[in-house]
């Protein structure tokens, strides 16, 4: 064990639990013979996950049979550039008042961030929740005001309420430029993939929270690997690997949920309702570094077109012309598909910090380079 | 940015909008309450709850709540949540 990973462990609130954790994990990998040589491979899905498990130090402190491939649910690692551009473009219209979380902020665009595009004068504003943008725009009736819908399922119920919100208030200001993600499609990506390798999943705890455990029911019946649901405290990553590897020394493949105190098996039926009234799949959605998945991305169905800020400005998704290059040199695709660590690409922690951060990877402390880069001894290594 | 952060619901403000005061780390914020809310909206308050960008999306126990946000504060969350409150209030004037 290294030095630091011992530091990790002595931060954790119950490390005797967690060393009885450990040492499970240890015995069942050795059961199922996983060795640093030939690991078992756990994909955690979610960003928050990939952060708990390197504050944590998990990584260092688990059995050397298992290896952890970061999932791609960080939600502006996964923003494609062109879609930076065009919020650009649309807060940089006369008249908008352009608003959004402060993850967006310093995700790279071709042109510039929407960090530059304040700077240049643009009236951008970092808002909490689109709550605050519905506000925003009953106290400016004479301005257009846009919030920027990214995310992931946890995320989508709230602009689906606002939507439905500023459509009883009958606001005529307020839209919303969509381009919230779903979990499962990716998953069901990254398992057609010939070149992956993987044997089991940790599930996203909060975006289960709305979406119950039943969208992930493809995974064990059509490709018979294990997903475990978890939260986010360290010993609920243990005993969430713990469970994983257990149904594989068992031979078996199901969904769980180690998450239950939190996870309804059925979700959040106000939030499923308000998604289902407002948005439909779109039949396609890019997503940087993994391309064009299938049904993957949500749009604002036509009954709510007065508030689809695709519709009143003719720019998104579904306009572009597709297929806009990424920066060179930027090896975000091949680090978010398990092809490469962040440590081996060339721009890592010299073109690429959380200061200067030339992929979207290196933006959110829940990209696995802004992790690497963090608590990996990187960022000490250059300073 | 897909974690939510444990708040207590101290009041409800807003029948009709479904809307509620919360304490989260000692800062007051109205959240919406439309996920969470039964039949009786009083029977919220005083109850924690996970709040995720100004929505309570889950019910949850005192002591999940505690546990939960030593885990956000842990990995800086909790900081950042409350920063992006303070900014939002600023960005609406």
């Amino acid at each position: 064990m290294t030095v630091q990973a011992m530091k990790f462990a002595s931060e954790f609130r119950d490390p005797a639990a967690a060393r009885v954790l450990l040492a499970a994990i240890a015995a069942k990998a050795d059961r199922i013979g996983a060795t640093r040589e030939k690991p078992v491979h756990i994909m955690e899905i979610c960003g928050g996950h990939t952060h708990s498990i390197f504050r944590y130090g998990l990584d260092k402190l688990i059995h050397e049979g298992v290896e952890f491939i970061h999932g791609p649910g960080c939600p502006v690692c996964v923003l494609p550039m062109a879609r930076v551009d065009e919020c650009v473009e649309i807060a940089e219209t006369p008249g908008v008042i352009f608003t959004t979380f402060g993850d967006a902020m310093r995700v790279p665009g071709h042109r510039k961030s929407l960090m530059q595009a304040r700077s240049g004068g643009a009236d951008i504003r970092m808002v909490y929740s689109p709550l605050d943008a519905l506000e925003l725009a009953r106290r400016n009736p004479g301005r257009e005001v846009v919030f920027f819908g990214l995310g992931f399922e946890t995320t989508t119920p709230s602009t689906a309420l606002s939507i439905q919100a500023a459509a009883r208030e009958g606001l005529t200001n307020f839209s919303v430029f969509c381009n919230h993600i779903t979990v499962p499609e990716p998953i069901k990506a990254l398992l057609d993939d010939p070149d992956m390798m993987l044997d089991g999943f940790i599930g996203p705890g909060h975006v289960s929270m709305v979406i119950g455990i039943h969208p992930y029911d493809f995974i064990p019946r059509d490709y018979g690997k294990p997903l475990v649901v978890a939260g986010f405290e360290p010993t609920d990553l243990l005993q969430s690997v713990l469970m994983v590897l257990t149904q594989i020394a068992e031979g078996r493949a199901a969904v769980e949920n180690q998450y239950a105190r939190v996870v309804p098996e059925h979700g959040n039926p106000v939030s499923l309702a308000a998604i289902a009234d407002v948005y439909e799949r779109r039949p396609s959605f890019e997503w940087r570094g993994l391309g064009e998945i299938d049904a993957s991305g949500l749009r604002i169905r036509a009954q709510y077109a007065a508030f689809d800020a695709e519709e009143k400005f003719g720019i998104g998704y579904a306009a572009s012309s597709r297929n806009v290059p990424e920066i060179e040199g930027c090896a975000c695709g091949a680090v978010m598909t398990g092809k490469m660590k962040p440590m081996q690409c060339p721009q890592f922690g010299r073109g690429c910090t959380p200061e200067m951060p030339l992929g979207a990877l290196m933006v959110s402390s829940e990209g696995a380079c802004a992790a690497y880069w963090q608590y990996s001894g990187a960022r000490a290594a250059a300073e | 940015m897909c974690l939510g952060i444990p708040g207590r619901i101290t009041a409800i403000t807003d029948e009709a909008r479904l809307m509620a005061m919360a304490e989260v780390s000692g800062v007051r914020r109205e959240v919406s309450v439309a996920c969470v809310a039964g039949g009786d909206l009083a029977a919220l308050v005083g109850q924690w709850a996970l709040i995720h960008v100004g929505f309570a999306m889950a019910l949850i126990d005192e002591e999940e709540a505690a546990k939960t946000l030593q885990a956000l504060r842990d990995l800086g969350e909790a900081q950042e949540t409350l920063e992006q409150m303070a900014l939002s209030q600023e960005a609406l004037a």
